[in-house]
């Protein structure tokens, strides 16, 4: 910070080429952003005609109240089932991610290198690839088209494996879990009471990614749920987004704007509200 | 853990008598972790019986199916009955002109998005490494900011902003005298490669970001010393630094264009022209749709095949370069 050498070496001209790059790059990213909430605001009519990027006639409350009535308020219905399915799935996988974990990090067994690779290469595996494979498998079993086919596959997550195993392996020290032995803990009260609160960060870290995944998924709802009152919001919106082509009876476009940003206000607000924790997940791939 | 006996007075040796001595005296005092196979074993099986049900069973199941046909009875009166058919699916898949048209497409998106993204996030992050970029935090947020909406939200909101009729930016180009149409055949490509671009940039600058700060800083220090110039630090210190974020960032993104399907599929709503095998996945979902298991299936494995092979490919690649140098 006080080396004066380097900083003379940086001429004004310099430092104002390298803002107008990140200013330009910053219009691109947030320009969207700010059409998609503009329109939001827009009656229907309002978001054909002029400044796509300034606000007319003031809808947004008419819109958010027509996107919480229409069909009789399915969109509310949605809203609670990404919140079921993302909950769920998170929740029931953090926990399992940090037993699994844990074992990785803090017992030598038989086959633990094995089951560590085989945790990192299913990393390597999109969600997108698997969804059809699971689809196939689950229409075989029946499974299609319940709350199951979308639930289960949200409570494996073997980033969360890889993370916890890595956290653990950092945090949890073995002199505490040898006197927790010694007093005559039994492992899983060791893991319950000592293990579990350590890792308490990384387990938020763990359970937002899920969860996020999960809200944000779309594919694999979509191939399992035909039934519109199992979806979640995501298949729901571009549900609506299609029906606008088949013309009459279509949701009108600024709703679905309105729709579709409203099934974001969630995520922006976890996004904000922990992001400490966001980079930590982000990271944990990087440094290894 | 340990409750300390209260309401007596403490001996002198209690401290080290409140660790009763070990029963079985080991040779090495390190209480390192040690054979608990049982317990292990317990903890890590519900995620390996998961782990098995919903991950290696679909993609075993999956092969299998890739191998067997129906055969439905000429009446149809019959139910149809599966039939070992080999790698017959694979020849009819790979023969498909549409399903070789849409590998055809992700690798194209693949070869030219991958890059282009990854050297805008790569100069992006330099910039906001270097020591005297203002308002850094903000930037930091704004180019994270697309990551932090839904896939979905934003393929919906990119499909209006180039929506013919409502497209801003062909409203913008109008102006300018400029007849543009976003959404015409030969503009669907960089307009997919548009939204994955401004979708996934920031979430790669921050991995590229994080790797730059973790380079000491004396050493652009001692570079600066040395006469390097800022455009040199970046070049011949930081980026061969961040090498192993950079291989990273590459593989994730080769195989999360194998992967695509939410913006060609939120697109053809309204780009109608856009074809439903467009990838590889919208592909296999609309042989899903059609009941075409046995060729969703092949389809599946095709494309696991390429995007295994193009990702280990790549790391073999640098593994190659990266002794080389």
């Amino acid at each position: 910070m006080s080396t004066v050498t380097t900083q003379d070496r940086h001429r004004p001209a310099s430092r104002w080429l390298v803002l107008g790059v990140l200013l330009v790059a910053s219009v691109y990213f947030l320009a969207p952003v700010w059409w998609l909430l503009v329109a939001s605001t827009k009656t229907s009519s309002g978001l054909f005609s002029g400044n796509g990027f300034w606000f007319g006639d003031f809808a947004l409350f008419d819109n958010l109240k027509q996107v919480f009535t229409r069909q009789d308020g399915i969109y509310g219905e949605w809203l609670a089932n990404s919140a079921l399915y993302a909950v769920g799935g998170a929740g029931v996988s953090t926990l399992i991610s940090a037993l699994a974990g844990y074992a990785l990090a803090k017992y030598r067994f038989r086959g633990r290198e094995l089951t560590f690779n085989g945790v990192l290469a299913a990393v390597l595996v999109p969600q997108p690839l698997l969804a059809v494979p699971l689809y196939l498998m689950f229409s075989q079993l029946h499974l299609v088209n319940t709350v199951w086919a979308v639930l289960l596959p949200g409570m494996v997550s073997p980033f969360g494996v890889y993370l916890a195993r890595i956290y653990a392996a950092a945090s949890v020290p073995d002199e505490i879990i040898e006197a927790g032995r010694i007093d005559g803990a039994g492992e899983l009260r060791i893991f319950a009471t000592i293990a579990l609160r350590v890792m308490a960060p990384a387990l938020v870290t763990i359970f937002l990614f899920q969860f996020v995944s999960i809200w944000t998924n779309y594919l694999l709802p979509v191939l399992m749920l035909a039934d519109d009152h199992l979806q979640p919001v995501t298949v729901g919106v571009v549900g609506w987004q299609a029906q606008r082509a088949l013309g009459s009876g279509a949701v009108p476009l600024n709703i679905v704007v309105a729709a579709a940003m409203v099934s974001a206000v969630p995520l922006v607000i976890l996004f904000l509200s922990l992001q400490r924790f966001w980079r930590a997940g982000l990271t944990a791939g990087s440094t290894k | 853990m340990t409750t300390a006996p209260t309401g007596r007075a403490v001996p002198e040796a209690e401290p080290a008598r409140r660790r009763p001595p070990l029963r079985h005296p080991r040779p090495r005092p390190r209480p390192r972790p040690r054979g608990r196979g049982r317990t292990a074993g317990l903890f890590l099986a519900p995620f390996l019986l998961l782990f098995t049900a919903l991950y290696l069973a679909p993609i075993g199941y999956t092969v299998h199916q890739s191998l067997f046909r129906m055969h439905r009875s000429g009446l149809g009166l019959t139910a149809p009955t599966q039939a070992f058919a080999g790698l017959a699916n694979y020849a009819a898949v790979l023969g498909d002109p549409e399903f070789r048209g849409s590998l055809l497409r992700v690798l194209l998106i693949g070869v030219v998005q991958v890059p282009l993204m990854l050297l805008l996030a790569l100069v992006l992050a330099l910039l906001l490494d270097a020591r005297s970029t203002m308002f850094k935090r903000f930037f930091r947020l704004a180019f994270f900011l697309p990551y932090a909406l839904p896939g979905v939200v934003g393929a919906i909101m990119w499909s209006y902003l180039v929506a013919p009729g409502l497209s801003p930016i062909t409203a913008a180009a109008e102006h300018l005298g400029l007849h543009l149409n976003l959404t015409s055949d030969g503009m669907l490509g960089p307009t997919i490669g548009n939204m994955l671009t401004w979708g996934w940039t920031g979430y790669n600058m921050l991995i590229l970001y994080s790797a730059l700060q973790s380079i000491p800083p004396e050493l652009s220090e001692a570079a600066v010393m040395d006469g390097c110039s800022a455009f040199g630090i970046a070049w011949r210190i930081k980026v061969p630094m961040i090498r192993p974020a950079l291989v990273l960032t590459t593989v994730f993104s080769i195989i999360g264009t194998a992967q695509l399907y939410n913006e060609p599929a939120i697109l053809h709503n309204v780009a109608p022209n856009l074809s439903s095998t467009y990838t590889p996945i919208y592909a296999a979902y609309n042989a899903v749709d059609a009941n075409n298991f046995n060729g969703a299936a092949t389809e599946s494995v095709v494309l696991a095949l390429l995007a295994f092979v193009l990702s280990f490919g790549f790391l073999k690649l640098v593994q190659r370069r990266g002794a080389a140098l």
